[in-house]
């Protein structure tokens, strides 16, 4: 049994360098917190954008229906870090917004075309005659969106939304390429000043795991809610 | 109240409607009939410009309705309609489907519309269904429930788009009823059916229309049993 107390040993050691010592696991700690601003604020704006974006794709109007087609097609079409670099270092490089904040705009202007694509699959989904009982009874195409259209195809969207939400906080990941301190650039800040692999990064790995288990939780718990009305 | 004049509707390639021209007259009870394809129900849906007209007018109450600036919304109110599918709201209760638009549209606060809603539902015999979701009722329910939902707006004409067609033959007895007590309180009334003997009992009038126009109109006493045209007759003594 002498090799495996070595090996918890050893093991206990590394854990101490990498996570005990010189407090680093308040540098994990300050990147959970980044990486749920930054999560957090991006969802909100990736569903306003993706709402809008909807609603361009389905308007009769022909420009709304170019805009919101270049959009998401110039947001599918490169890739999320290039995307993120743009919007810091060309479009908001002089404006003195916190880091954060710049990169939530980023992540939502990205997920925001994912989303309207969620989106309008919602509302397509739901039978033209609601739109039509709607519209006969004198109800606005606005009113008709909003009041009739939308709060159905939000309970058909939810799960499509969650998956978004959650590939959205893995895609958070870059931002270290802008400077900000978030899990995985924590994880790899303690990589270097250790030089050790294994730990800082099966750590970063365990922390997003945990915190999109939780997640998921409770959007299962908000999902569940929302069908409970459903079947009455 | 509704003058139609050389009403003309196009899918793509396809004609639907070819020139009808149509007085429907305040108080009257005009039941539409005639095969499928016929436009029978294109010729409804027009009415409240849920299709758009692609050739002629549509007066109600001596406004053009088919014009370029015409407040389609207003027009609406105007007009109850009531669908082959019902197209109730799911997501709202019973009352939540008779007030939204009222209370919407500024028509009435919500306590007044609660009230009439309440008093709607007693009319089509549905009061205990107040707090119930659409799911929860048979089909000939939902289709009373529509039809209150239509009064809620209080308009002068109403609209029925084959209100029976979708429904188990049980169920036909009890929707029939809420309309016949409807046309006999005085609504004018446009109906699209197959059911020829609800037509022959409660309509002041019958189109029979065939070919995207209408071949022939009368009393429903004239119509069903001595029609004029050949069609008519080919039509009528299939179905009845």
């Amino acid at each position: 049994m002498a090799w495996f107390h070595e090996w918890t040993a050893d093991f206990a050691d590394t854990f101490t360098r990498c996570f005990i010592k010189d407090d680093r696991y308040k540098l994990l700690l300050e990147g959970i917190g980044v990486t749920i601003k930054v999560s957090l604020l991006a969802v909100l704006i990736g569903i306003i954008i993706g709402l809008l974006i909807a609603l361009c794709n389905l308007s009769k109007k022909k420009l709304l229906r170019f805009i919101g087609g270049i959009y998401t097609d110039v947001i599918r079409g490169t890739p999320s870090v290039t995307q993120l670099m743009i919007i810091y270092f060309v479009i908001f490089a002089s404006i003195g917004l916190d880091k954060w904040i710049i990169a939530a705009i980023a992540f939502g202007i990205n997920s925001g075309a994912y989303v309207s694509e969620i989106i309008r699959a919602g509302i397509l989904s739901i039978d033209k005659g609601q739109t039509e009982a709607g519209r006969s009874l004198g109800l606005s195409a606005y009113q008709t969106m909003t009041r009739i259209v939308i709060p159905q195809a939000v309970k058909n969207i939810f799960p499509a939304l969650c998956n978004e939400f959650i590939v959205l906080i893995k895609e958070t990941a870059i931002v270290g390429y802008v400077g900000l301190m978030d899990i995985q650039k924590a994880g790899d800040f303690i990589k270097s000043a250790t030089f050790e692999a294994f730990m800082p990064l099966i750590g970063t790995a365990v922390i997003y795991y945990v915190l999109i288990k939780i997640l998921t939780i409770l959007l299962n718990r908000i999902e569940k809610r929302l069908r409970a009305s459903e079947v009455r | 109240m509704i003058k139609v004049k050389n009403l003309h509707k196009q899918f793509g390639d396809l004609q639907v409607l070819n020139g009808i021209d149509e007085h429907i007259k305040k108080g009257e009870v005009v039941v539409v009939i005639g095969p499928s394809g016929s436009g029978k129900s294109t010729f409804l849906r027009c009415l409240n410009l849920l299709e758009e007209v692609t050739g002629g007018e549509i007066y109600v109450d001596d406004e053009l309705i088919t014009g370029p600036h015409v407040n389609v919304n207003q027009v609406r109110q105007k007009m109850g309609m009531v669908f082959q599918h019902f197209n109730l709201f799911p997501h709202l209760t019973i009352m939540g489907n008779i007030t939204l638009a009222p209370v919407l549209l500024k028509k009435m606060t919500k306590e007044e519309a609660q009230k009439r809603g309440m008093e709607l539902l007693a009319r089509v015999g549905l009061e205990e269904k107040a707090d119930a979701y659409p799911a929860q009722l048979s089909g000939g329910q939902k289709q009373r429930v529509a039809i209150a939902r239509a009064l809620a707006m209080d308009p002068e004409i109403m609209l029925f788009d084959e209100p029976t067609s979708a429904l188990d033959p049980e169920m036909v007895g009890e929707v029939l009823e809420v309309m016949k007590d409807l046309a006999e309180s005085g609504m004018t009334m446009v109906i699209v059916t197959h059911e020829m003997g609800f037509a022959r009992e409660v309509a002041s009038r019958v189109l029979f229309m065939d070919q995207g126009i209408v071949m022939e109109q009368g009393r429903p006493e004239e119509i069903f049993t001595n029609p004029k045209n050949e069609r008519t007759q080919l039509f009528l003594s299939k179905v009845l």
